[in-house]
């Protein structure tokens, strides 16, 4: 028994050294965790919100229960507008931009101008320009009275001026244009990354064995792009539920009369919150993101998983 | 010869597509560019144009004159991106290094408390109503610096692989047994072998800070001496009058019907991009190197 007791007496000894060794570490630590404390796990009780009557006055504590009612009045309402909405653009971006980033992609592996990095540089450009800002350039083209395309361009061909910001037909197009503008830079990066890693030699053997550029192309680069394209579909997919809220707030200019079009759930959360004043409402359509998007990125997850274990988040 | 053609015509091709894309990409900056220059009369006469009849640097010289107001926005942005770029970028750090040491006890819980917070969010209901009521940040600078932007868990675990793979135990160790204190490793040892992450993380914050408009929109409610530009120019859109308002408080020689609104709003968001053009150039290579290690692993 004495035996065991030192034993125990310097395991308890050795812990607290090794506490002692490493307690540097987690000073280091510290800070971070007391940020993701108070910006992400504080929030978090919350979304209880969603389930009650909520006033400021009596706090989210004190605020009287409402059971379902906010849901049950949500997917009564709005639910399905901005469901439809964030799932619909964030398919049009997948396919656009992945299609956009793959062919720019290619073509700046394969080109040997000195143009190349003018090339680069420019349609990375646009994704460092803040929503704000983008908002500004769009409304310098389609302004109604100043705008570049209804003053220069429609002018030009004797059409009258549209008045844009007004008309929703139009807007499905301009956001995914506005979409790929800001991010095939970035994306095409990834890509590029991606392809100029393949192995040259099977290049080589295709040039001998006489195969044209775009057989190299239809042979050899876009099927070895296929698992990279996978990937990245899969983690967009995850990201579904979410929109970027500056695209969809700053850029429509928060148009009423375009809200069919360009209402997302962040949108929608956010005029809730902050301009309506109905924010069980708001909390109740937050929720309903959280959990759907939890779910969506967890699945996506598994299926990344499933195919290339390094790609996955976890 | 068959061969040489097809690869010249692919490169003609090639170019052409590119050159179309890259104009695309940089046109509508350079037509607000143009329209800052122009003449205000001009503007509302004929419309933002690429070639305009009359140019003018009035709208600058009326920004830098009458524009109290816009500098002490342009203040603020400057500010706020200098001190939040460097606060993340010590706790994104430390927190990194400490999740990279192996044997470190609870490391893997630590890991997945980081994690997890990629994976869910309250969103933004929640989050409002911790920072007001709790923190009370409504109308502060803390508003501008520390909701959301301060750190997040993608930069975390990107930096954190980053020091897994690049700064060896063997050398940490050696250290420790030269008698280095936990904390003299990290920034004499560990922090050398990881400047291309450091910089590329402090790229991506200081951007994130200077690009920012949500936090100023969402909690300056009606503190608009701390707006930054980015606030400025959103509020501006929303309400033209605003800045002749303000401008006329702070001067009052200038009247407002001689404020050329269409072609200053412009000059203001060419003052917005203005920094990240500049440094645009400097900053590239980097930038290209962190969205490929984000890219390809995350």
């Amino acid at each position: 028994m004495p035996t065991e007791n030192i034993a125990t007496r310097q395991g308890k000894k050795k812990s607290f050294q090794k506490f002692k060794k490493y307690l540097p570490i987690y000073l280091m630590a510290f800070p971070g965790f007391l940020y993701l404390f108070i910006n992400n796990y504080m929030p978090l009780p919350g979304l209880v919100v969603a389930f009650k009557t909520y006033s400021a006055r009596l706090g989210i504590w004190g605020s009287p229960w409402a059971g379902l009612a906010n849901f049950k009045y949500l997917f009564a309402s709005d639910a399905w507008l901005i469901t439809r909405n964030t799932i619909l653009y964030n398919v049009a971006f997948i396919i656009v931009n992945t299609i956009l980033s793959i062919f720019v992609a290619i073509i700046l592996s394969e080109l040997t101008s000195p143009l190349k990095k003018f090339y680069q540089s420019s349609i990375l450009l646009p994704f460092l320009v803040s929503s704000v800002i983008v908002s500004y350039l769009v409304f310098a083209f389609l302004s109604s009275d100043n705008g570049f395309i209804n003053n220069t361009i429609l002018k030009h061909f004797g059409m009258k001026g549209i008045s844009w910001y007004s008309t929703t037909k139009y807007w499905p197009f301009i956001l995914i244009f506005v979409n790929a503008w800001k991010s095939v830079g970035y994306s095409s990066i990834i890509y590029l990354a991606t392809i100029l890693g393949f192995d040259r030699s099977y290049y080589e053997a295709a040039t001998i064995d006489g195969a044209s550029k775009m057989q190299q192309i239809t042979w050899i680069t876009l099927p070895m792009l296929k698992s990279t394209v996978i990937m990245l579909t899969l983690m967009a997919v995850g990201r579904i539920f979410y929109s970027d809220f500056g695209l969809f707030y700053q850029v429509p200019q928060n148009s009423g009369a375009l809200l069919p079009v360009t209402n997302t759930i962040d949108t929608y959360v956010y005029r809730g919150l902050l301009e309506l004043g109905n924010i069980s409402m708001s909390a109740a359509a937050g929720f309903y993101q959280s959990i759907v998007g939890f779910v969506l990125v967890l699945g996506a997850n598994l299926a990344v998983r499933k195919i290339d274990k390094d790609s996955a988040l976890f | 010869m068959i061969k040489n053609k097809e690869e010249r015509t692919f490169q003609a091709i090639g170019n052409v597509f590119m050159m179309i894309f890259a104009l695309l990409a940089i046109i509508p900056i350079i037509l607000i560019i143009i329209s800052s220059l122009t003449d205000n009369d001009t503007l509302i006469k004929y419309g933002y144009t690429f070639f305009p009849q009359k140019w003018s640097t009035y709208a600058y010289t009326y920004v830098f004159q009458s524009g109290n107001n816009v500098l002490h926005c342009y203040f603020n942005s400057f500010f706020v991106t200098a001190v939040g770029t460097v606060i993340s970028l010590t706790i994104t750090t430390m927190l990194a290094y400490a999740l990279s040491r192996k044997g470190l006890p609870g490391r893997n819980v630590m890991t997945f408390l980081v994690f997890f917070t990629m994976l869910f969010n309250g969103g933004l209901v929640p989050t409002y109503i911790n920072y007001t009521s709790v923190f009370n940040i409504k109308n502060t600078y803390w508003a501008l610096l520390i909701p959301r932007l301060l750190m997040n868990a993608f930069n975390v675990l990107l930096m954190k692989s980053y020091f897994v793979t690049s700064v060896p135990d063997e050398i940490l160790e050696a250290a420790s047994i030269d008698g280095a204190s936990e904390f003299k490793t990290f920034y004499k040892v560990a922090l050398p072998l990881a400047q291309p992450i450091v910089a590329t993380i402090a790229l991506f914050n200081g951007i994130a800070y200077w690009n920012d408009w949500m936090n100023g929109y969402v909690y300056l409610t009606d503190a608009t001496d701390l707006y930054t530009i980015q606030n400025l120019l959103n509020r501006m859109i929303q309400n033209i009058q605003y800045l002749s308002n303000s401008a006329s408080l702070s001067n009052a020689s200038v009247g407002l019907a001689s404020i050329p609104s269409v072609s200053v709003r412009m000059a203001l968001a060419v003052l917005g991009i203005l920094p990240i053009i500049v440094i645009y150039p400097l900053i590239q290579n980097n930038f290209v190197k962190g969205i490929t290690l984000g890219g390809v692993k995350g």
